[in-house]
Parts: structure tokens; C-alpha cells; sequence
């Protein structure tokens, strides 16, 4: 296996509404700036990769008019996937390991500000049975949060106080969107939004876009002084139909830690891509993650859900914990699909 | 088995609404329709015209920077004769799809040609815009209906360079 790293990171605001910036604007500002701070010259950029949804802003072949924000003359080496840009991240680096590149740009957008997002969620659904309902993503987490609350492997208290870490420590993150402080007793006076869900158990709608460079090897060590190593990265899917599955556990959360080696012990940080509250109860659980490691200090998907976006920052935020030595190992996480159906995990490490 | 029809197929109707906000470039470029003009991009770094306006170049990959305006005038490229009907398209057959390349443009856009015999289309036919009446101007392309010869001299091929 070669090293591979993180070397760096950017990220747009997070906004409700961008309104002035199309896909491409977005793209273009986070991608220059992602392969400007990585000191890695475009050329040497041997792989791109993408993830986004046409489905979000609701245009065919969106994802291809994003190329015209990379300069891909002469031509370059790129994919997409209809995907969390983490998993973008993660071909970029079997790439890498089959070394094809020694160095690639994951990139992710997502301007859910433009449809109506929890009725475009409804579409990941089996279309036959499931999508002509209508249920929609916060129902289908909602119908996750009752069964949870129903085994006792969650509260509503606890619920509320992942809200009001993840809005605390959003305040200080420049890019998060909802941030501030709250009360959990406050919160729990709340009328039920989708019952069990109160408002605050559920992510903004975020607009935005973020990239990341990983390089192999001596180029890592030659751009940065202490490169986030990417030691290990595993992703585990669960089945489309939600009816199958015990929607209180994450199974394949726990086999992507396991194949990780992700331990618990040897973590001081967790950033874990939960839309909602309780499924960062459930992932916490399944990685079995306790008070010594530091859960989302970017204040998580709670403050700010960019789709598409999110689980790629949230690596990007972990790798920025190791940077700046706030964290020598930590656990980056990624979801997709309904109900925390398909898991990513990525262990970084400082030298 | 049963003696009931087998399912074939079935119906399951969806409906998404959006909200299109296209974003700094072609709002620019939309804006300056409504006015009659027709507003591109310059390139820091390779100097190209593009029109449409974007907020990119392509082969750069980096902002454009200055508006330009170009004409409403240009040469033909390249061009399409279409004999075959379609279902969304309303035009006496054949007809022709031309590129072209407006003046003070790098980049040639695909549009309608009209007022002219297929036979007669060559590359290097100079053309010109065809407007819409100024009070059913609004911010589309539609402002335009299509292009016609505009009877000057045929451009020669050699000088059409690059782009045939």
C-alpha cells in the first residue's frame, strides 16, 4: 500500500440560498483554492474526481458542466460519482494505490437551495413500492428516530444535546451555517416537527461546494510538514429497502470500523456525517465511540448539510484537526442514502 | 398460477418543482438580451471570447474577467442540413443548423438558419441575426429568431482557421 494524505482542504460558506453563484462559480472558488494551498502544481494533478447529484439542482448533466471549473486542457484524467464526494475522495485514492496518480482532486457540490430537497431524497427510493408514497427524507429519519427511541438506544434529551454541542461548537467554524447557543430544555419545549423529529433534530438545507487534494508518498511530504495520512478507508452498504433492515444499528458502520481497525482508544477526534441527531446516536454506538474522543468540533452536519458536500467536509474537517495538531488520529465519517444506508470511514493520522 | 393479467408495466407519476438561479455570468448575459445586446467573456489567461457568457474557461479552468460585447453578425463554420422530422421542432423541411461564428466571438454557437436554400449554405456564408420585434424583447435568446444571409462577400475557408 503507498501513503497517501490529505493536503488540503477548502470550502465555500454554507448558505441556505446561494444566490449569485452558479454550480461552476462554487466550484471554480473552492478548487483553485483546495490545489493553490495543496503547493501541488495543477499539472502534477494527475486524477480528478467529483461527486454530486443532477438530481439536486434538478439539471441533466450538471456534473458535466462542473468540468468547465477544472481547465481540463490538455485534456485530464477525470470521474464523477452520483455520491457524496467521499466516495469521489475514495476512488481518488484507489487511484492512487493502483498508482495511476501521486496526486488527485476530490471535489463536491450541491445547490439543494433550487428544489425542494426532502421530496428529491424521496427519489433514492425503490420506485415501484416506496418512491410512489411520497415519503420523504425527514419522515424516513423520523421513522428511524421512533424506532430508536422505541429499543431505548436513544432519548429525546439525548437527541437534544447533540444539537446543542454541534450548534456550540459550530461558532467556531467560519463556514457553518446554523450556530449558537441553546438549551436543551429549551429545545425539548419545542412542538415536534416530524414526530419524533423537533427542528433541531434535523440538518439546514445548505448550499455549497468543497474540495480536497491527497497526494501519495514523498509528494505529501514534500508539500506538507505534517500531511493527514490516510491510514485506513472502508465503505459498507445495507439494503435499498429500509423494511429489511434494523434501522436502530448501523451494521455497516460497525464492519467499516472494524476494517478500519478504527479503535476507539487510539481516537481523539470523530467528525461523523449525521443529518440528524439521532443517527449520531446510532453511529456512535456502532463504532463505539466514548467521552474521550471529540465529536464533530465543526459542529457536524447539524450546521451545515450541504448534500453531496457534506461527508467530504467531513473529512476535510478531520483533516484539519491533524493539522493544526488539535488531533493526532482521528475518524472521518461518511453517509449516504436514507437512513444512514451506506457508511464510509477514514482513519487520518499526523506523523 | 392465477388466471389474473400479468402486470406489465405500471404507472408511478413524479413531479419535482425547481427554482433555476443560473448564477453571476448568465445572469449578466440573460440581462443584456433583454437590452439587444449580446454580452461575452473574455479570459485572463487565454484571451478567448466565449459567447454565451460564463463564469469559466473551459481550458483554463479560471474566471473570466472582461464583458464583451460582440456583433450580431458572423460566418458559418460548420453546418447541419436536417431532412428528418421531429416531434418538438416546427420547421418547413430541410433546414439548416448552422455554428457560427460571431464577430469579436472565439467560440461558435449553434443556431437556425433561414431565408436561404440548403443547397446554398457554404462554409464562410456570412450572416446575420434576425430579431424579434423590440417590444417582445425579454432576457432569452429567443430574442432571436434565427439568422439569414447578410449578402457580403463568403469568408474564405483558409481564414476560417481554427475552427473548421
Amino acid at each position: 500500500m503507498r501513503d497517501v494524505a490529505v493536503v488540503s482542504f477548502a470550502q465555500t460558506p454554507y448558505k441556505r440560498r446561494e444566490n449569485t453563484r452558479s454550480e461552476v462559480e462554487m466550484v471554480m472558488s473552492v478548487v483553485a483554492q483546495a490545489i493553490a494551498d495543496s503547493g501541488i502544481p495543477k499539472r502534477e494533478i494527475g486524477f480528478t474526481c467529483s461527486g454530486s447529484s443532477d438530481y439536486i439542482a434538478g439539471q441533466a448533466f450538471a456534473f458535466v458542466g462542473a468540468v468547465d471549473a477544472l481547465g481540463a486542457w490538455p485534456p485530464i484524467s477525470e470521474s464523477h460519482v452520483e455520491m457524496d464526494g467521499a466516495w469521489a475522495l475514495y476512488e481518488a485514492w484507489v487511484k492512487i494505490q493502483c498508482g495511476m496518480a501521486d496526486a488527485a482532486l476530490a471535489f463536491a457540490f450541491g445547490r439543494s437551495s433550487m428544489g425542494t430537497l426532502p421530496e428529491t431524497l424521496t427519489m433514492q427510493l425503490d420506485p415501484y413500492t416506496l418512491a410512489p408514497l411520497g415519503v420523504d427524507a425527514v419522515g424516513m429519519a423520523a421513522l428511524q428516530a421512533r424506532a430508536a427511541l422505541d429499543a431505548g438506544t436513544v432519548t429525546e434529551e439525548a437527541m437534544a444535546e447533540v444539537a446543542v454541542r454541534s450548534r456550540r461548537d459550530a461558532k467556531a467554524n467560519p463556514e457553518a451555517q446554523l450556530k449558537g447557543d441553546f438549551e436543551v430544555e429549551k429545545l425539548l419545549a419545542e412542538p415536534y416537527w416530524v414526530s419524533p423529529l423537533r427542528k433541531h433534530d434535523c440538518p439546514p438545507i445548505s448550499d455549497g461546494a468543497a474540495a480536497v487534494v491527497i497526494a501519495a508518498d514523498d509528494v505529501a511530504r514534500r508539500v506538507h510538514r505534517n500531511p493527514a495520512w490516510i491510514r485506513a478507508i472502508d465503505h459498507r452498504i445495507e439494503p435499498h429497502q429500509p423494511g429489511i433492515r434494523n434501522l436502530t444499528r448501523s451494521p455497516s458502520v460497525t464492519l467499516a470500523g472494524q476494517k478500519t481497525h478504527a479503535d476507539p482508544a487510539h481516537l481523539d477526534v470523530a467528525e461523523l456525517h449525521a443529518p440528524f441527531t439521532h443517527q449520531e446516536l446510532i453511529l456512535r454506538r456502532a463504532l463505539e465511540l466514548g467521552d474521550g474522543v471529540r465529536i464533530n468540533p465543526s459542529g457536524g452536519a447539524l450546521a451545515a448539510n450541504p448534500m453531496m458536500v457534506a461527508g467530504l467536509a467531513r473529512i476535510g474537517e478531520a483533516a484539519r484537526q491533524i493539522w493544526s495538531g488539535g488531533a493526532r488520529r482521528a475518524l472521518a465519517h461518511a453517509t449516504q442514502g436514507h437512513c444512514l444506508q451506506q457508511n464510509l470511514v477514514c482513519i487520518l493520522e499526523g506523523n | 398460477m392465477s388466471d389474473a393479467p400479468s402486470v406489465k408495466s405500471i404507472i408511478t407519476p413524479t413531479r419535482l418543482e425547481y427554482e433555476f438561479r443560473v448564477g453571476g455570468a448568465h445572469a449578466e448575459f440573460l440581462a443584456s438580451l433583454a437590452e439587444g445586446k449580446l454580452i461575452g467573456k473574455r479570459c485572463p489567461g487565454c484571451e478567448k471570447v466565449y459567447f454565451p457568457a460564463r463564469a469559466s474557461c473551459p481550458r483554463c479552468g479560471i474566471a473570466m474577467s472582461e464583458s464583451v460585447e460582440v456583433s450580431d453578425r458572423g460566418t458559418v463554420t460548420t453546418f447541419c442540413i436536417v431532412r428528418v422530422p421531429s416531434e418538438n421542432i416546427d420547421l418547413k423541411l430541410p433546414y439548416c443548423a448552422a455554428n457560427i461564428l460571431l464577430d469579436g466571438s472565439d467560440l461558435p454557437l449553434i443556431a437556425l438558419l433561414q431565408e436561404c436554400e440548403a443547397q446554398d449554405v457554404c462554409i464562410g456564408m456570412r450572416v446575420q441575426a434576425v430579431w424579434k420585434p423590440k417590444s417582445e424583447w425579454g432576457p432569452t435568446f429567443e430574442n432571436i429568431r434565427y439568422f439569414r444571409p447578410s449578402g457580403e462577400p463568403d469568408v474564405a475557408a483558409e481564414m476560417l482557421g481554427a475552427w473548421i
